[in-house]
């Protein structure tokens, strides 16, 4: 009996990818500590594919997993496919979460999304998945209403 | 690996010798305390044994005891008795934004049925304001409900004061006392209460049995209805194992009351300086005054709760956490955000409750397993002492 499956308990444990780039090419954030999560993902792009990510998470056991596989996820990807990723391909690639805590991995897809749209900003790119994006619009999607069991 | 368990405020377990009074009733000794026959009496004769005992712990009749289901059915009992029975003379409750949840979620039920409440709130060093209290009393006030140990930073509220206001307001007084049992002492003659919430769990007994004294003279509405049980106050068939452990271990308590505050008292502080001297930026919550003695609720900045809870559970320490990310609801502890304690700080804290069972080589396990928690944790974090939140 335990709160979290075993491949979430090793990347919560020996997180992998923690830290952050000497020269990054695009940096993003997501969540803040009042929300009880945020994650910064810095990457490091090389014709069109992220050849290093680094992250840092102030948060609960799920954020901290999900940071550490989503960053493992994207290394090797190119931009693109990266845009692509999303929530539920983390979840699955963890094995599962509980359902309360589905919302914390929310942070890894919006912080990759935010490192790549900063990347994108510096480097005067386009990318069709980042149209009309904002990174800085309501983290509504990162509610925390979930309805109390009775 | 070794174990160190550091939430007795979560639950206690049940101390061998509580046990060992309790196994007859399982089986010999099985008769309905409601029979006629022996082994009926023999039951009963249990019971009144343990309702003495919980008596002398706190001085008061034994005839004032009524068992109950456990702290959640003495905290409802307390509140729905009440205010079905004085519904004529008024619709108003005074309690405290830091109450447990049995008494909130209590009180937020009457306000749908159009009762009135008025929720304090506390101080720096977590007590109420005792001219609040009296401000907030209308001619509609039936009830001022307010805890005597809070469960989450362990202070301890004025209840003589708050019982003599309630008094010379001809408002009754209700008290959890669920954390204080055992743990500070209580007469409840000397501090007036009306009626006092109790539990078994927390003293080293079995779960799922508590108490609710109701001071002699007064009659609040019933709460369960069947059976004669419990002077006709309370009924149901007694759960005749789970009183006998209770007054078991309210009898342990008494006896040992001195020796389990001075031992739980001197590791807490132990605890808390070692942590707050090795372990830079945590600070403790609450004042450590007239705080119980077991209780040491310390932040931990710029971490998450559940991740500590994590990572020390990995290493076979168990605490809790007012992190909004370890609890169903996903909210931030109330009680430390009524003590103003911002919210990014409130999920970087830790509770830690020593009890009877814990050894100062616990305590040294904790704190070293800990700091390295902590400096882990804050090498993963994107705030920082010097970056800010």
């Amino acid at each position: 009996m335990a709160l979290y499956n075993d491949t979430v308990m090793e990347h919560f444990m020996n997180p992998k990818n923690v830290g952050e780039l000497e020269n990054p090419d695009g940096t993003g954030t997501y969540g803040s500590p009042v929300c009880g999560d945020m994650m910064q993902i810095q990457i490091k792009v090389e014709d069109e594919t992220i050849v290093d990510a680094k992250f840092k998470t102030f948060g609960c056991g799920s954020a901290i997993a999900s940071s550490s596989m989503a960053t493992s996820m994207i290394i090797g990807k190119t931009i693109e496919e990266a845009l692509a990723l999303t929530n539920k391909e983390i979840i699955n690639e963890l094995g599962g979460l509980p359902p309360v805590k589905v919302h914390c991995s929310v942070l890894a897809d919006k912080a990759i999304k935010n490192a790549i749209y900063d990347y994108a900003q510096k480097n005067g790119k386009v990318y069709a998945a980042l149209e009309g994006y904002d990174p800085n619009e309501d983290e509504d999607e990162h509610d925390h209403d979930v309805p109390e069991e009775e | 690996m070794r174990n160190v368990y550091l939430d007795y405020s979560a639950t206690t377990p049940v101390k061998e010798e509580v046990l060992q009074e309790m196994i007859p009733y399982f089986t010999e000794k099985f008769g309905n305390p409601s029979s006629l026959y022996d082994k009926g009496l023999e039951s009963k004769e249990a019971i009144d044994t343990a309702r003495a005992r919980i008596g002398k712990l706190i001085n008061a009749d034994p005839k004032e005891i009524f068992f109950t289901a456990g702290g959640t059915e003495a905290d409802n009992w307390a509140v729905f008795g009440t205010a079905d029975k004085l519904k004529e003379k008024g619709n108003h409750i005074i309690t405290t934004k830091i109450e447990h949840h049995a008494m909130l979620h209590s009180c937020e039920f009457l306000e749908k049925q159009g009762y009135e409440v008025t929720y304090l709130g506390i101080g720096p060093d977590g007590r109420i304001s005792l001219e609040e209290l009296e401000a907030a009393i209308t001619d509609k006030t039936i009830l001022i409900s307010v805890m005597m140990v809070n469960n989450e930073i362990g202070t301890v509220q004025p209840i003589k004061e708050i019982a003599a206001i309630a008094k010379a307001h001809k408002v009754l007084f209700h008290t959890d006392a669920v954390q204080a049992l055992g743990n500070i002492p209580i007469d409840v003659k000397d501090l007036g209460v009306d009626m006092m919430s109790m539990s078994s769990h927390k003293i080293y007994g079995p779960k799922g049995e508590g108490a609710l004294y109701i001071r002699k003279g007064l009659r609040i509405s019933n709460y369960l209805h069947g059976g004669a049980q419990e002077n006709s106050r309370r009924a149901g068939t007694e759960n005749l194992t789970g009183i006998v452990g209770f007054g078991k271990a309210a009898e342990l308590a008494d006896i040992h009351f001195d020796e389990h505050v001075k031992h739980c008292s001197e590791l807490r502080n132990y605890l808390v300086e070692r942590v707050l001297n090795e372990i830079p930026d945590t600070h403790v919550n609450g004042t450590m005054d007239a705080r119980h003695p077991g209780n040491a609720n310390i932040t931990f900045k710029y971490i998450e709760g559940e991740s500590i809870l994590l990572m020390l559970n990995y290493l076979g320490i168990s605490v809790s956490t007012g992190s909004a990310c370890s609890s169903k609801s996903l909210e931030p502890s109330h009680v430390l955000s009524a003590l103003g304690v911002p919210v990014e700080m409130i999920h970087g804290t830790v509770r830690f409750t020593v009890g009877d069972f814990t050894t100062k080589e616990d305590i040294d396990y904790v704190v070293e397993n800990l700091k390295n928690i902590v400096e882990k944790l804050r090498m993963l974090s994107p705030v920082n002492a010097q970056k800010g939140w």
